[in-house]
Parts: C-alpha cells; sequence; structure tokens
C-alpha cells in the first residue's frame, strides 16, 4: 500500500513517506538529483526557478531546528513560496483535527506539505486523504520514518566513499527509539551495503531487531572493528527517566564515541551524527568536532537532498 | 532513418566570420564567450579557439531554468554552470548549437541575468532552423534550414564534432 501511494501510475515519487517500497533505481535517482543541486551552493546566485509560483507548507508539529531549516532553505532556493505553519500557536492547539487543519491550508491551494509529527503514520494518513494535486514529504513521523535524513546520510556517505557495495556501516546509540536508525536500515540495506551493524543495549534495541537485516552488537569495542561508516545516534534524556539506562556517564563510559574507540573502525572511517549532538553524552567533543566528523557536512547536503526530493516529487503530481 | 551529413568546418568557418563582423559592427570589448550544454559548448570551443580569445569560456546549463520543467522534470546529474566571478557590465557572445524555438536562449538569458546586468548580448549559433516560437533571433549564424516535420539536426562530439540531419521514416 504504501509503496503505491508514494509512486504516481509512472513509478515517479510523488510522496515522500519512507524508504520502504523504494527500489535502488529510485534511491539512486533521488542522490543523482540531489548531485546536481549540490553544484549549486557553490554559485554566486544559490537560486533556481524551478519551483517559482508553488507554494510549500512546512508543518511541524514537533520541534525541529535543522530539518525545518533545511526544508525551508530548500524551498527558497526552488524559488517556490514557503509558509511555516507554528502548530503550538495554530488552530490545532484550539482543538481543530489534523484533517481539518489539512482541508483548509488545501483550500488556500498549496502544492506541498512537509510534515512532522510526533505519530507515527502521520505524514502517510495525510498523504491518503490530501487532494491529488497535493505532494506530502515525511520530515520524520513518530518511531516510524525519517526518509530525506536517511538519504541526505546516504548522499554523504556516497560522496566520501563512492560506492556501498563494500560499507560496513555502524549505528549506534539508541535504535529503539530512533526513526533516523530505521530509514537508514533500510536505505543503506536497498543500496546494498555489505554489512550494517547496530551496536546499543538489549534496552535500546526493538525486539527482534535482526530481521530487519543488521547484525547485533552490545560492545562498541567489538562492533566497531573493520568499520567504514561510524553512525551515532542522539540519546534522548528523556530515556534516562524511564530506566532504560542507569545514567549518562554510565552510557557514555560503554557506548560514547571518544577518539580511542575510534581507532578501532578503520582509519580511513567516517562519523556521521543526525544531529542535535550531546557532546560527552553519545560522543566526545575531540570526535565531533575531529577530522574524521562530516557532520557539518551532512546538515549542507540536507539542503541539496530536499531540494532533490521536492523537485521530483513536484514533477510527478498531476500524473497521479 | 536516414542521414544527411552538414559540412561541420564549412559552417563554423562561416559563422567564425558572421561573429567578427558582429562583434566590430556591435563594437564588442573584450568580450565573453559563454556556451550552452551540451552542443553549445563544443561550438563554442571552437570559436574560441579561431578567434584566439584569452579568457576562459563560461559554461552555461540551463536545466534548472527551462519552462518544460512540468512536463519533463529535473534530469539527473545536472552539472553546475560555470561563469566568471562578474557578468556586471560585460559584453557577451552567447553560442549554441542549433536555435529551434527560442526556449533555451530565453532560458540562458534569465539564467545570465540573475547573475548581472551584461551590457550586451550577442547570440551565435550553428544553424538557425525554422520552428521559432518566442521573439528571439540569433546575431550570427553558420547556417539557416528548413526542415520537414519528420526531420532534425543532431550534433554528435565533441571530438570529432559532426553535424547531420535525421530523417525519420515516415511510417515509423
Amino acid at each position: 500500500m504504501t509503496e503505491n501511494l508514494q509512486l504516481n501510475s509512472d513509478g515517479k515519487l510523488k510522496h515522500f513517506l519512507t524508504i520502504e517500497g523504494l527500489d535502488k533505481a529510485l534511491l539512486t535517482e533521488i542522490l543523482d538529483t540531489a548531485e546536481s543541486f549540490a553544484g549549486m551552493s557553490e554559485q554566486q546566485v544559490k537560486k533556481v526557478p524551478l519551483l517559482r509560483g508553488k507554494t510549500i507548507v512546512n508543518l511541524f508539529f514537533e520541534n525541529s531546528t535543522r530539518t525545518r531549516t533545511t526544508f525551508e532553505l530548500a524551498a527558497i532556493r526552488l524559488s517556490a513560496d514557503v509558509i511555516n505553519m507554528n502548530i503550538a500557536t495554530s488552530a490545532t492547539s484550539k482543538g481543530e483535527s489534523l484533517l481539518d487543519t489539512i482541508r483548509n491550508l488545501e483550500a488556500m491551494f498549496v502544492d506541498m506539505f512537509v510534515v512532522r509529527h510526533a505519530t507515527s503514520g502521520a505524514a502517510h494518513f495525510i498523504a491518503q486523504h490530501t487532494a491529488p494535486h497535493v505532494s506530502v514529504i515525511n520530515a520524520g513521523d513518530g518511531q516510524h520514518s525519517h526518509p530525506t535524513q536517511a538519504m541526505l546520510d546516504m548522499f554523504t556517505i556516497r560522496q566520501i566513499k563512492k560506492e556501498f557495495a563494500p560499507l560496513r556501516v555502524a549505528i549506534i546509540g539508541d535504535i529503539l527509539h530512533s526513526r533516523v536508525a530505521r530509514s537508514q536500515i533500510l536505505a543503506l540495506n536497498t543500496l546494498g551495503a555489505a554489512e550494517i551493524r547496530v551496536i546499543a543495549p538489549k534496552t535500546l534495541l526493538p525486539a527482534h531487531v535482526e530481521t530487519l537485516g543488521v547484525n547485533v552488537f552490545h560492545n562498541l569495542t567489538e562492533g566497531l572493528k573493520d568499520i567504514d561508516v561510524v553512525i551515532m545516534l542522539r540519546l534522548q534524556k528523556e530515556r534516562m527517566t524511564s530506566a532504560l539506562l542507569p545514567s549518562e556517564s554510565e552510557y557514555f563510559k560503554c557506548f560514547g564515541l571518544t577518539p580511542s574507540k575510534l581507532k578501532i573502525a578503520k582509519p580511513d572511517a567516517i562519523v556521521m551524527h543526525p544531529g542535535p549532538i550531546n557532546r560527552g553524552v553519545e560522543i566526545d567533543t575531540r570526535v565531533a568536532d575531529g577530522p574524521q566528523s562530516v557532520i557539518l557536512q551532512q546538515v549542507s547536503n540536507g539542503i541539496a537532498v530536499r531540494m532533490a526530493v521536492m523537485s521530483m516529487a513536484m514533477q510527478a503530481r498531476g500524473n497521479g | 532513418m536516414n542521414n544527411t551529413p552538414l559540412h561541420i568546418s564549412a559552417l563554423l568557418s562561416t559563422l567564425e566570420d558572421s561573429l567578427i563582423e558582429t562583434i566590430s559592427e556591435r563594437k564588442l570589448s573584450n568580450p565573453l564567450m559563454i556556451g550552452i550544454r551540451t552542443g553549445g559548448v563544443w561550438i563554442a570551443e571552437h570559436l574560441h579557439q579561431r578567434l584566439n580569445f584569452e579568457e576562459p569560456l563560461g559554461l552555461l546549463d540551463i536545466s534548472f531554468y527551462r519552462d518544460d520543467f512540468s512536463q519533463i522534470g529535473v534530469h539527473p546529474n545536472v552539472k553546475p554552470s560555470q561563469l566568471p566571478t562578474t557578468i556586471e557590465g560585460r559584453d557577451i557572445i552567447l553560442v549554441d548549437d542549433v536555435f529551434y524555438t527560442g526556449r533555451t536562449i530565453r532560458a540562458a538569458l534569465n539564467e545570465i541575468f540573475d547573475y548581472g546586468r551584461p551590457n550586451q548580448v550577442v547570440l551565435a549559433v550553428l544553424i538557425e532552423r525554422d520552428g521559432r516560437q518566442i521573439p528571439l533571433k540569433p546575431d550570427c549564424y553558420g547556417a539557416r534550414i528548413s526542415l520537414q516535420a519528420n526531420q532534425r539536426i543532431k550534433l554528435t562530439g565533441p571530438e570529432p564534432l559532426s553535424i547531420y540531419i535525421q530523417s525519420m521514416n515516415e511510417a515509423a
């Protein structure tokens, strides 16, 4: 169902809700298109008229700095008009239902919704109910999916490592609550990475995680051996209170990425993090700011990848 | 399918002569040559060499400025345009392979003007064919050609650069 909803009758990307159901060719097309836009950032004029006259609404029901800003910049650089809906002060907080909010915005002739919501499946729900000419991009839904983050991570990996086939990738930290990790695992498997490892304490791993096509490690030192790409996840502070972990310092001791731990991985391994980073909780400052860190490159690439997804979706609509 | 080759070197020579004349008529000073990807760049490289221009050739990729985006979309692997640091006040020679509807030139001018306000722009094309759809025309050309509905001009390159008229079979 999901795959049909995301693609139009010509197999083009109309909504971008999840990596699930998208094949290697389509993911590669997103990366190649993003490559075109990445060159633009070095131009004097960082703007093209592709989506001129289109209206995009950033619908963020959950806080975000990086994602919302880069979606907004991506839309602006494509010459679209962007509205940022501050949901905390909007009608939703007065009791309006999600569907009513969408219907009202549609009545204002919106072309695209970029949605972040704390509930898994929210973007999917909107895509199912929205008018046929409207595209929906998922900017993170609950613990389900964050496809543009995964694609900007894939873009960054490809930029540096060129190919996925020989790569061993380790994803470290709170896999259980991470929509980013889920999307990354799907994308890495689709793009054909040699091995994906998840490294986390048992309490921060979903049940049957190995069915996602990953190898499971509970020990950072063992898990980092022969690794090309290290992806750190943010440890959400609220998890401490829910008794999943003893303490921050205990966590850092076992799973924090320090310069000496990083030495276990391959010498040319890169370190990634979707942000926001908790220095001294999951990652040592010396690693976060070190020569192997590509964390800020990920942020820059976020703009190009979001431009790619937005322009592809705007082109595919109408052939629903 | 039937291909009728055209004489590329004769076309380039005619275009070169016509361009030299235009440069003097329009009093272009220190002109900057810009080729439109992909075919226009190939033609521009030849003209650039023939005219001994010192300043490197500018390269323009108009993919993001096309007016048919909603029909055909963005092609992956668009290369960024490479223009010199300033367009402001410059005399520009814009080069393309075939002038047909005029839409490519519209897109190219829009992109150039996003970078600054040139003093003059002169358009040089290897072939001007019929089918103009907007009020733009080349200033210099290697040849003017009228084509049948089943014919089109094909350029292959960059080395060897060759050009021919392709005629599709009516039945196809």
